[in-house]
C-alpha cells in the first residue's frame, strides 16, 4: 500500500511531510528549504512554481499569482475590497473566480493544483516513490465551498485526497504526538491569509475539538498591506512616483514590507530600501517595531472576538485552558504573542516550528489513515451551522456549528400543490437569521411523484463527512427508492469542469516538466558560473596557465549551452565544468587547510 | 446454575445490538458492533435509540464521565479514520454509525436536550411550541415586552439618562427571568429523580404507563416554558446588550 503524505497548502508557503520511524518529517527541496512559496508564474518558458516563480513577482507581476488561497471557493464579490492589491486580472465565471494569465484563464483550484504538483514531484524526487494519496490541510473556518475547492485542486493535480483536515487540529496532532499532552488546549493559528482558533480536549489519545472560530480573510498579507501603504505614500511625497501605476514596483514594495515586518520580530528598528523605476532613484526609509504595531494593532485585535466566541461555545473560561499553542508565521510577531498572552493569561508556546507544525500534523493524520498510529483519534467539528432556506427567506438550521463530524440530519419534504413534481432546495451555511445573510452553498431540485398535495414524502439526509464536506441523499419514504441528486454548487466548479481540468493538467504535464527542468538547469548553471569565477580568482597562481585555459573554455561552453533551451545539454556542460575544476577545487582546499593549520599553530604559540 | 443461565439469556435478549444477520457473511451476529465470524463492522440497529446505542437504559441522570468514556470507546470502534483501508460498504457503515453516535452523544450529554429527547421518545412530540407566556409570568412578560418595544423605538437624540434608566430596568427584568430559569431547571431536576425512581422499581407497577405519562407531561410543560423564557432572554440581550 502506497504511503499517504501530508500537505500544508498555505497562503504564503506550502509544505509536504511524511511519517518516518514514527516521527513526522517535512521534505526539503533541492535547495534544502522545506517551504515552497505558494507562487505560480506563467513565464515565456512555461509555468514556474515556488522559489523560481517568486522572482517573477517583481519582474512580471501581472502573470505571477500569489496568495491564491484567498480566492478558493469564492466569487469576485467576496474579494472586491482587495482587488486593487492584486496585480493580476481577476474575472468570474459560474460563481468561480478566474485568474487571467496571458491568453488563458485559470480557476484558483487549477493554480493550487500546480503548487500541489510541485510538492508531489519534490517528494517523489527525494524519496524515490510515487506520491498519489494525500491529506491536505485547510483553515478550520473554511466553509464547504472552500473545502470542496481544495479537494478539486487535489484531483486536478492527479492526487487522491483521502482527507481534508483542519490546520489548527493538525497542529494539535503534531504537538500531542510529541508531548503526550492531556487537558484543554487552545490552538491560535494566524497564517499568511487566515486566522483560526480551536479549543480542544486531549484525553487518552482522543483529540476532541470542542469549538472553533476564525476569519478566513485575516493574516500576514493584511499586515503587509498596511506597511506597504505607508511606504507607497512616502514614495509618492518624496520621489513623486505613484507605485499603483507600476505593478512590478508595487510588488517590490509589498515584498519589502513583508521582509521589514519579519525583521521587526527580532529587531526594534529596521532600514528599508526599494529601487524605483523611471530614474526616480532609491527609496530609503526606516520602520520601528512601535510603528508596525500601531499600524497593525486593530487587525491583531480582530483575532480576540473569535477567541472569545470559541471559548463561549466550548462552555469554558480563558482560565480553564491548560495550554496555548501558536501556529502560523504571523504568530512570530511580538504584538500577537502579547495579545494572546493577555487574553488567556498564560505564556503561549511554540516549541515546534510554527511554519512546519501543520504539515507535520497532516503527516500524523496520514499515518492514522494508513493504519500506522492506532491510539490517536481526532474528533473534529463543523465550523459553521448548516441549514436550508425556508418560507420567507429564513434559514432553518439542521446541523449547528461546532457539532462533531461526521454529522447528519434528516428532513422530510412534501408538496403544497396537487400534482407538484419538484421542490427546490437551497442549502446555506452561516449563523445569521436570514438566508440572504448566509453563505449560499448549493441548490438542488427534489423530484416528487405527481400526487395530491402533502402525500409525497421525500426524506433528505444532509451528511457532513469527516472532511467537513456536505453530502446530500434523498429517499422516497413511500417506495424506499433512493433518489440521485444533482447538487449545483453556488461557488464551485461543476464535476464536468473538474474533469476537464484534470485532463488538461495531464496534457500540460509533459510540457511543464520540460520547462521546469530547463529552468532548474539554468539556475544551477548560473550558480556554477559564479562559483567558478570566484574560485579562479582565489586560485590565481596555484594552477597552471594550461589548466586555467581549459577551465575558461569549459565555462564558455556552459554559457553557450545555457542560452539554448536544452536542459540535457546544459547539464552535460555543467558536468564538464565540474570535471575540469576538480583539480582546482582540491588545490584550493589544501591551500585553505594549510592556512588554517598555520593560523592554529600561530595561536597556539601565542 | 439454571438460574444464572436464565439471566444471561435475558441479558442477551435485551442487548440493543443483537441483530439477525451479518450483512456480509450472513451468519448470525452475536458480537456487539462487529460480526464475530467475519469481523466486519455492523450498522447500528435501525430501532436503537440514543440511550440504547450507548448501552444505557432510559434513565435521566447520567454519569457524564462514563458517558464520555463510552463515547470515546465507540468512536474508536466506528470512526471513518479507521476504515480508510476497508471496503466501500464498511466505510459507509462507519460513516453512518459515527454520525449517529455523535448526535447521540451531543443529545445525551446536555440535560435539557436529553430531557427533550426522552419526552419525544416516550410521548411522540418533543414539546409544545409556546406562543403565549406561561400563566404565572403573563403580566411580567407583557410589561417587559412593552419596555423592549420602548427601548427599540427610542429616538437617537434621547438623553442618555433616560436611555440608561430603561436599560437598567430591562437588566433587572432579565435577572429576574434568569432566576426563573434556574428554578425551572431545578424543578426539572426533581422530575429526573422521580422518573429514575419510577423506572428503577423492581416489579413493574400497576398503572406504570399513567405514572410515566404524568411525569412526562410535567417535563414537557417545563421544557416549553423554559424555551419560551430563553427566547425572551436572548431577545433582551440582543436589544439591550449584556
Amino acid at each position: 500500500m502506497a504511503r499517504i503524505f501530508g500537505i500544508d497548502l498555505g497562503t504564503t508557503n506550502s509544505l509536504i511531510a511524511y511519517m518516518h520511524a514514527q516521527t513526522p518529517r517535512v521534505i526539503p527541496g533541492r535547495n534544502g528549504r522545506a517551504m515552497v512559496p505558494s507562487v505560480v508564474a506563467l513565464t515565456d518558458n512555461g509555468l514556474l512554481v515556488g522559489d523560481p516563480a517568486k522572482e517573477y513577482l517583481v519582474r512580471d507581476s501581472e502573470r505571477t499569482v500569489y496568495s491564491v488561497k484567498r480566492f478558493m471557493g469564492r466569487g469576485l464579490a467576496d474579494v472586491s475590497e482587495e482587488l486593487a492589491y492584486f496585480p493580476y486580472r481577476l474575472t468570474e465565471e459560474g460563481g468561480v473566480i478566474r485568474i487571467k494569465l496571458g491568453e488563458k484563464s485559470y480557476s484558483p483550484p487549477q493554480i493550487s493544483a500546480m503548487i500541489l504538483k510541485e510538492l508531489k514531484q519534490r517528494a517523489e524526487a527525494q524519496l524515490g516513490e510515487e506520491v498519489s494519496r494525500v491529506v491536505i490541510t485547510v483553515p478550520a473556518y473554511f466553509n464547504d465551498s472552500q473545502r470542496q475547492a481544495t479537494k478539486d485542486a487535489g484531483l486536478i493535480a492527479g492526487l487522491e485526497v483521502l482527507r481534508i483536515i483542519n490546520e489548527p487540529t493538525a497542529a494539535s496532532l503534531a504537538y500531542g504526538l510529541q508531548k503526550r499532552t492531556q487537558g484543554r488546549i487552545a490552538v491560535f493559528d494566524l497564517g499568511g491569509g487566515t486566522f483560526d482558533i480551536s479549543i480542544l480536549k486531549l484525553k487518552d489519545g482522543i483529540f476532541e475539538v470542542l469549538s472553533t472560530n476564525g476569519n478566513t480573510h485575516l493574516g500576514g498579507d493584511d499586515f503587509d498591506r498596511r506597511v506597504a501603504d505607508v511606504f507607497a505614500k512616502e514614495i509618492l511625497t518624496r520621489h513623486g512616483l505613484d507605485v499603483q501605476a507600476h505593478p512590478d514596483t508595487m510588488q517590490a514594495v509589498r515584498l519589502e514590507a513583508e521582509r521589514a515586518k519579519i525583521r521587526l520580530s527580532d529587531e526594534h528598528t529596521t532600514a528599508v530600501t526599494i529601487d524605483l523605476p523611471e530614474g526616480k532613484g532609491t527609496f530609503h526609509s526606516e520602520l520601528t517595531r512601535d510603528q508596525l504595531e500601531t499600524l497593525t494593532k486593530d487587525l491583531v485585535e480582530h483575532t480576540l472576538k473569535p477567541c472569545r466566541l470559541a471559548l463561549k461555545d466550548a462552555g469554558l473560561q480563558a482560565a480553564d485552558i491548560d495550554e496555548v499553542v501558536l501556529v502560523g508565521g504571523s504568530t512570530r510577531m511580538p504584538l500577537v504573542r502579547r495579545c494572546v498572552q493577555e487574553l488567556f493569561g498564560k505564556t503561549p508556546h511554540s516549541h515546534l516550528n510554527p511554519d512546519e507544525v501543520v504539515a507535520l500534523g497532516a503527516a500524523v493524520q496520514a499515518d492514522i489513515l494508513s493504519g500506522g498510529i492506532q491510539d490517536m483519534l481526532l474528533l473534529d467539528v463543523t465550523p459553521l451551522s448548516l441549514g436550508i432556506e425556508t418560507m420567507g427567506g429564513v434559514m432553518s438550521t439542521l446541523i449547528r456549528r461546532n457539532t462533531t463530524i461526521p454529522a447528519s440530519a434528516k428532513e422530510m419534504f412534501t408538496t403544497y400543490v396537487d400534482g407538484q413534481t419538484s421542490v427546490d432546495i437551497h442549502i446555506l451555511q452561516g449563523e445569521r437569521e436570514l438566508a440572504k445573510d448566509n453563505r449560499s452553498l448549493a441548490r438542488f431540485q427534489l423530484k416528487m411523484p405527481p400526487l395530491p398535495a402533502g402525500v409525497p414524502r421525500i426524506e433528505v439526509t444532509f451528511l457532513i463527512d469527516a472532511n467537513g464536506i456536505l453530502n446530500v441523499t434523498a429517499q422516497d419514504v413511500r417506495t424506499a427508492q433512493i433518489q440521485s441528486i444533482q447538487v449545483k454548487p453556488s461557488y464551485g466548479l461543476s464535476d464536468n469542469e473538474v474533469e476537464r481540468m484534470i485532463r488538461e493538467s495531464f496534457q500540460f504535464a509533459a510540457e511543464d516538466l520540460r520547462a521546469r527542468q530547463l529552468i532548474e538547469a539554468r539556475t544551477e548553471a548560473d550558480a556554477i558560473l559564479t562559483a567558478t569565477e570566484k574560485a579562479m580568482q582565489q586560485g590565481q597562481g596555484l594552477i597552471s596557465t594550461q589548466e586555467t585555459a581549459a577551465i575558461r573554455s569549459s565555462l564558455a561552453a556552459l554559457e553557450a549551452a545555457r542560452a539554448q533551451p536544452d536542459h540535457k545539454a546544459i547539464r552535460a556542460r555543467i558536468a564538464e565544468v565540474e570535471k575540469t575544476t576538480h583539480h582546482l577545487a582540491e588545490v584550493l582546499m589544501d591551500h585553505s587547510l594549510k592556512e588554517a593549520l598555520e593560523n592554529k599553530k600561530l595561536s597556539e604559540l601565542t | 446454575m439454571d438460574h444464572t443461565l436464565h439471566n444471561t439469556q435475558t441479558g442477551r435478549a435485551e442487548l440493543p445490538m443483537a441483530r439477525s444477520m451479518c450483512w456480509h457473511c450472513q451468519s448470525e451476529v452475536t458480537g456487539e458492533y462487529f460480526c464475530d465470524r467475519c469481523v466486519k463492522v455492523q450498522p447500528l440497529a435501525k430501532d436503537s435509540d440514543y440511550f440504547t446505542s450507548f448501552g444505557l437504559s432510559r434513565l435521566l441522570h447520567i454519569d457524564l464521565a462514563a458517558l464520555e468514556a463510552k463515547f470515546y470507546e465507540l468512536s474508536r470502534a466506528f470512526h471513518p479514520d479507521f476504515f480508510q483501508q476497508k471496503t466501500p460498504a464498511e466505510q459507509t457503515i462507519s460513516l453512518g454509525n459515527s454520525a449517529l453516535l455523535n448526535t447521540a452523544y451531543r443529545t445525551l450529554k446536555d440535560p435539557i436536550r436529553r430531557a427533550e429527547y426522552l419526552v419525544q421518545l416516550e410521548a411522540g412530540s418533543a414539546k409544545d411550541i409556546r406562543t403565549s407566556p406561561p400563566a404565572d409570568l403573563f403580566e411580567e412578560i407583557l410589561e417587559l415586552q412593552e419596555d423592549l418595544e420602548a427601548h427599540r423605538s427610542l429616538p437617537v437624540e434621547t438623553p442618555s439618562g433616560e436611555r440608561q434608566r430603561l436599560q437598567s430596568k430591562l437588566r433587572t427584568q432579565r435577572e429576574h427571568l434568569e432566576q426563573r430559569q434556574v428554578t425551572m431547571e431545578s424543578d426539572l431536576e426533581g422530575l429526573f429523580s422521580e422518573w429514575d425512581a419510577l423506572l428503577g422499581q423492581d416489579a413493574p407497577e400497576v398503572g406504570m404507563r399513567a405514572k410515566k405519562d404524568a411525569i412526562l407531561k410535567r417535563m414537557r410543560d417545563i421544557l416549553s416554558n423554559r424555551t419560551y423564557l430563553r427566547n425572551i432572554i436572548n431577545d433582551l440581550i440582543a436589544t439591550a446588550g449584556q
